[in-house]
């Protein structure tokens, strides 16, 4: 009799474990990606009636994606100069936020409002058409690119985001952790950098992982204001290619595809983090 | 002022004290003083202000008039350095209050390098002495969520002592523990007072109280109502509100 045998003959009740609730509807990402490659197929389907002389739409994807991709570097390029950008700006504002002196906590709350209730493409066009195309310091002419300002202009929504994000955690920390510091004599600042936000660190993580993923995604706007990105180029490489109207399926396709290969996981990683830190 | 007090005075004098919380007047013009070395307990039902005046002691809470004076410095002085103050005095609170992100060891460490500045080398023996004193050697790198009530209090105990503090305040501290563990946390109290240190405790333990204690306060709805050596105070109260509350806790 081996074990396996006997391990059936012998029935036990296994450890009644909870399963973890799923709220979110998983999709992996590589069925995700058949997704998307399906829809792109179906569109050939309409190439397949055209003339032979044409190149069929995987074909033009493939012969562009090199500049696609390079386009998408850019959006990422964006995104992540903007995050690091408004989040010192935005730990700052946060800090701000919680200050005890009225007059800054005042000013900073007003900012912070200001700026999480722009629409973005808006606080986009006044940082493009403010911010000039050059800046001289001391007799050197630094030129600022468009990509540059539109960065700018995406660090501002995402400094807002993440001073509240600041704010909200530190609030959630029990006011008994800062007797207990004052018992011991730190000072008001010594206790937000040694205990406080060191504390605050796992709870900001999700929702500024959040931020990163909404600012990944709002990145396209930038198109709108002529940075040569993904977008730009999606239209660009259309028009070059005819603007045949089977194409226009497939090559924002391809480009939906990317963002979602890229925002995805951010997303999943974020649940799962989300889910980890609520068991304290 | 602070230079005219000498040892021989009372370290905690409190006088006429009163503190409302808006319209409701919490502590009703409360005496005491203390002296170096002494352990007083301040028992009384719950809400009669017990906590809140200790938490006046350490500058916690200020106080609305009165005068509390810690080894001659008046904490009501508007002008007061409230962190030279609670050098002196350290406090151990309810719910521990540990830092979670940090090892016990590092909880016990981190005010006397932060805040008084000295050598790590050396607070990291000292650290280490503290917690072998309440019984935790081994114990120096778990974080508190990996300790019982019982060792989290006695960390918090540690961690107040590191400072060097001439006074302990402790409220209710054996208040939220399971009560296997009261003793342990009971028994470190104890070997502090044994050794000479000030304690103020506000406590439920009235067996502790009278074993520990040099004087016992009673109060009830912010006065103290009645006060006096443990062994005088729960044989033979005279105040009929001591009575009836002592035969209800014994």
């Amino acid at each position: 009799m081996n074990d396996a045998e006997r391990g059936h003959r012998l029935a036990v009740l296994l450890p009644y474990r909870l399963a973890p609730p799923r709220m979110t509807v998983r999709i992996s990402p590589p069925s995700a990606a058949i997704l998307c490659f399906c829809a792109i197929m179906a569109a050939s389907t309409a190439w397949a009636q055209s003339g032979p002389a044409m190149l069929s739409p995987l074909q033009v994807i493939l012969k562009w994606s090199p500049l696609l991709l390079w386009g998408f570097g850019f959006n990422i390029l964006i995104s992540l100069l903007s995050m690091v950008l408004g989040t010192i700006a935005g730990v700052g504002l946060g800090l701000a936020l919680l200050s005890e002196f009225r007059p800054l906590a005042a000013a900073s709350w007003l900012i912070t409002q200001f700026f999480r209730n722009a629409p973005w493409l808006v606080l986009l066009f006044f940082v493009m058409f403010l911010v000039p195309f050059q800046v001289t310091l001391f007799k050197t002419t630094i030129p600022l690119p468009d990509w540059i300002k539109a960065t700018v202009g995406f660090a501002l929504p995402v400094m807002a985001n993440v001073a509240e994000v600041v704010r909200g955690a530190v609030r959630s920390i029990p006011s008994t952790q800062w007797e207990a510091a004052e018992s011991l004599s730190f000072t008001p600042r010594q206790t937000m950098w040694l205990i406080m936000l060191p504390q605050c660190i796992k709870r900001m993580l999700p929702p500024w992982m959040n931020v990163y993923a909404l600012v990944t995604m709002s990145t396209v706007l930038a198109s709108i204001v002529g940075v040569s990105e993904m977008l730009t180029l999606t239209a660009q490489v259309h028009a070059a290619e005819g603007g045949r109207p089977e194409l226009f399926a497939p090559l924002y396709g391809f480009a939906l595809l990317c963002f979602f290969l890229y925002c995805y996981p951010i997303n999943l990683w974020t649940a799962r983090l989300e889910r980890r830190y609520r068991v304290r | 002022m602070a230079t005219s007090w000498t040892p021989d005075q009372p370290i905690v004098q409190c006088v006429d004290v009163r503190k409302s919380f808006g319209a409701l007047e919490v502590l009703k013009g409360i005496s005491l003083s203390v002296r170096k070395g002494e352990v007083i307990c301040i028992i009384g039902p719950s809400g009669s202000g017990k906590s809140t005046l200790i938490r006046c002691i350490n500058a916690l809470q200020p106080i609305s008039s009165g005068s509390i004076q810690i080894e001659g410095i008046e904490v009501t002085d508007p002008r007061l350095d409230k962190l030279a103050l609670r050098r002196k005095v350290g406090m151990v609170f309810q719910q521990y209050n540990l830092f979670p992100h940090k090892t016990a060891l590092q909880n016990v460490m981190m005010a006397p390098i932060h805040v008084l500045r000295q050598n790590r080398a050396e607070v990291e023996a000292r650290a280490r002495a503290l917690l072998a004193k309440v019984r935790l050697a081994g114990k120096e790198d778990s974080y508190p969520g990996e300790l019982s009530g019982g060792q989290q209090q006695r960390v918090a105990i540690a961690r107040s002592l590191a400072m060097r503090p001439d006074i302990m305040l402790f409220d209710e501290v054996t208040a939220a523990l399971d009560p296997e563990t009261v003793k342990e946390v009971l028994v470190t109290i104890r070997e502090l007072a044994e050794d000479g240190m000030t304690c103020i405790l506000v406590t439920h333990e009235m067996n502790f109280a009278r074993e520990v204690a040099d004087h016992v306060y009673f109060t009830d709805r912010g006065v103290i109502v009645e006060h006096g050596p443990p062994d005088t105070l729960f044989t033979a109260a005279k105040d009929q509100r001591t009575q009836r509350f002592l035969s209800q806790v014994l």
